[in-house]
């Protein structure tokens, strides 16, 4: 239980994490730059792999990348997810090197290929949470 | 220094595998580890390390308490999930080849089907090493394990063209294998056809792509290779063993190659170490979580090249009687989900040359590898001394 909860597994963020979910309520897809060097890096977490720099910013992705992989899920490991059966979750290549997961809305399996183009979008699954969706570009 | 011929696995015990034990695990595991120091020809007290499967149910204390251990020596948490048992072998063969202690036991009990822990979604959230996919990918709906493992399989799908019924030829062996076993909770026959009629659990796994959960105990001993010529049976020597991590261990989107695993960086040491060949091996106990993380660890283990496994699995050579025999107990796709454990159990047993109607004839050399937590793989050639 916490600020987010509604029937759904929710994100418990740190401080390490809260600007990301901050940004999602705005719209914005944030990534962590390293102040010193400039890599880019996701899941958030303190320490720069490339320097070892402690120092980061959030920067704004672009919001765009291509499929690396995915699967379809027809079995609900959470029963908040049982009335959405089946749905289609993707791994992307965000355009900023880095990947990140989350659902495909509005297309149908057939179209799923390694390569495709995709873009983000932002559903309020609550008043506090937004959660990331991707879709066809 | 090097751990080759430093340790034994000198004795192996299990419980009965079910869907309801009705015991406690701490029960179940007594009951596993007692069977392992009688078949090691030992007196429980004379058990001086204890390797815990993590921190949850039976820990080192309560065997100083069963056992009436009067001076335990080493105790350890090899936290590696699936590629604990076989990560503990390295961890028990460092002990007793330092001199710490002579008699390491590694055991595990689960009610993993009946227990009030919860089914595997919800048990995965709760360990710190997931915080990430925790927090990023559950909310979205990545929850069990068969969800956050298929986009790898996926990926080899579309980059190699491996096929659902190249997967199914594993669950098929490693049922027919598990009729053979007497102490597995599958025991009707399979087809390639009943895979590919089982309903779709996280495309592209089908329900007989996944393991069980099972409740039951298992436990071996790893002893010096000094005091394992004390033991009741053959010494099974332990020529090489390693562990490997992924890149990014516990973030499978993250990683840079979806198809590698943890493994393939602690293949070549433990073969190196132990001086033997791939063509070398008569059997391997292969963790089988799910059948595409079989097939995956063929490629990273050598036996065949990166995306070649659906071709190697087709030809049949991992059945009984073929060039690589493996889960020859019916693993954790059909005998029990003992976290591997029952791996290690096997493999002792083939090299001794008690594994019943599924003996592999003259097995002599063999190996047992785990996989855990997202990508861990540990890896353990073993030889009849
Ligand atoms: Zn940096």
């Amino acid at each position: 239980m916490n600020a987010y909860d509604y029937g759904k597994p929710t994100p418990d963020p740190t401080a390490d994490t809260q600007a990301y979910w901050d940004g999602m309520k705005q719209g914005k897809l944030l990534l962590q730059t390293c102040s010193d060097c400039g890599t880019i890096r996701h899941y958030p977490r303190p320490v720069c792999p490339a320097c070892y720099s402690m120092e980061h910013r959030w920067t704004e992705a672009k919001g765009t990348g291509t499929v690396h992989s995915w699967t379809i899920s027809h079995h609900a490991f959470h029963p908040g997810f049982k009335g959405e059966l089946p749905y289609i979750l993707v791994t992307v290549d965000l355009a900023e090197g880095v990947r990140m997961q989350a659902q495909l809305k509005g297309a149908d399996a057939s179209v799923l290929k390694v390569g495709l183009p995709v873009r983000i979008a932002f559903e309020a699954a609550t008043k506090d949470l937004t959660l990331p969706v991707f879709v066809v570009a | 220094m090097s751990l080759k011929g430093k340790a034994a696995i000198t004795g192996v015990g299990d419980t009965r595998y079910s869907r309801q034990s009705g015991k406690s695990v701490t029960t179940l595991q007594m009951e596993a580890s007692l069977a392992a120091v009688r078949d090691a020809g030992l007196d429980p007290k004379d058990i001086d390390g204890i390797i815990a499967y993590g921190s949850m149910a039976v820990v080192a204390e309560d065997y100083i308490t069963n056992f009436g251990i009067a001076d335990l020596r080493f105790s350890a948490v090899t936290p590696l999930g699936g590629a604990s048992a076989v990560s503990s072998i390295q961890c028990a063969a460092a002990a007793v080849a330092a001199g710490i202690c002579n008699h390491v036991l590694i055991p595990i009990s689960r009610n993993g089907s009946s227990g009030a822990g919860g089914r595997i979604g919800s048990r995965v959230r709760e360990m710190p090493q997931f915080r990430l996919i925790g927090e990023f990918e559950m909310p979205l709906g990545a929850i069990a394990p068969a969800q956050l493992y298929a986009p790898m399989a996926r990926r080899h799908m579309e980059l190699y063209g491996t096929t659902s019924r190249q997967l199914a030829e594993i669950a098929v062996s490693t049922r027919h294998n598990a009729i053979l076993n007497g102490n597995a909770m599958m025991t009707k026959p399979l087809s390639i056809e009943d895979h590919q009629a089982s309903r779709m659990i996280s495309d592209p796994l089908r329900l007989y792509d996944c393991s069980l959960e099972s409740d039951g105990a298992c436990a071996f001993i790893v002893s010096s290779m000094e005091r394992a010529q004390d033991c009741a049976k053959p010494v099974i020597q332990v020529l090489g063993v390693a562990e490997g991590h992924p890149d990014s261990p516990s973030a499978i989107t993250q990683r840079p190659d979806l198809t590698r695993l943890g493994l393939a960086k602690a293949a070549p040491k433990a073969f190196a170490m132990a001086g033997v060949t791939h063509d070398d091996i008569d059997v391997a106990e292969v963790y089988d979580c799910f059948t595409y993380i079989v097939l995956c660890q063929l490629e990273d283990l050598g036996f065949c090249k990166k995306g070649e496994g659906g071709a190697f699995v087709q030809s049949g050579a991992i059945r009984l009687g073929g060039k690589l025999p493996i889960n020859t107990h019916g693993g954790l796709l059909s005998q029990a989900h003992m976290a591997g454990f029952n791996h290690v159990v096997e493999l002792a047993r083939q090299l001794r040359g008690e594994a019943g109607q599924a003996q592999v004839a003259d097995a002599r050399i063999g190996l047992v590898t785990g996989y855990g937590d997202m990508g861990d793989g540990s890896i353990a050639i073993c030889a009849r001394a």
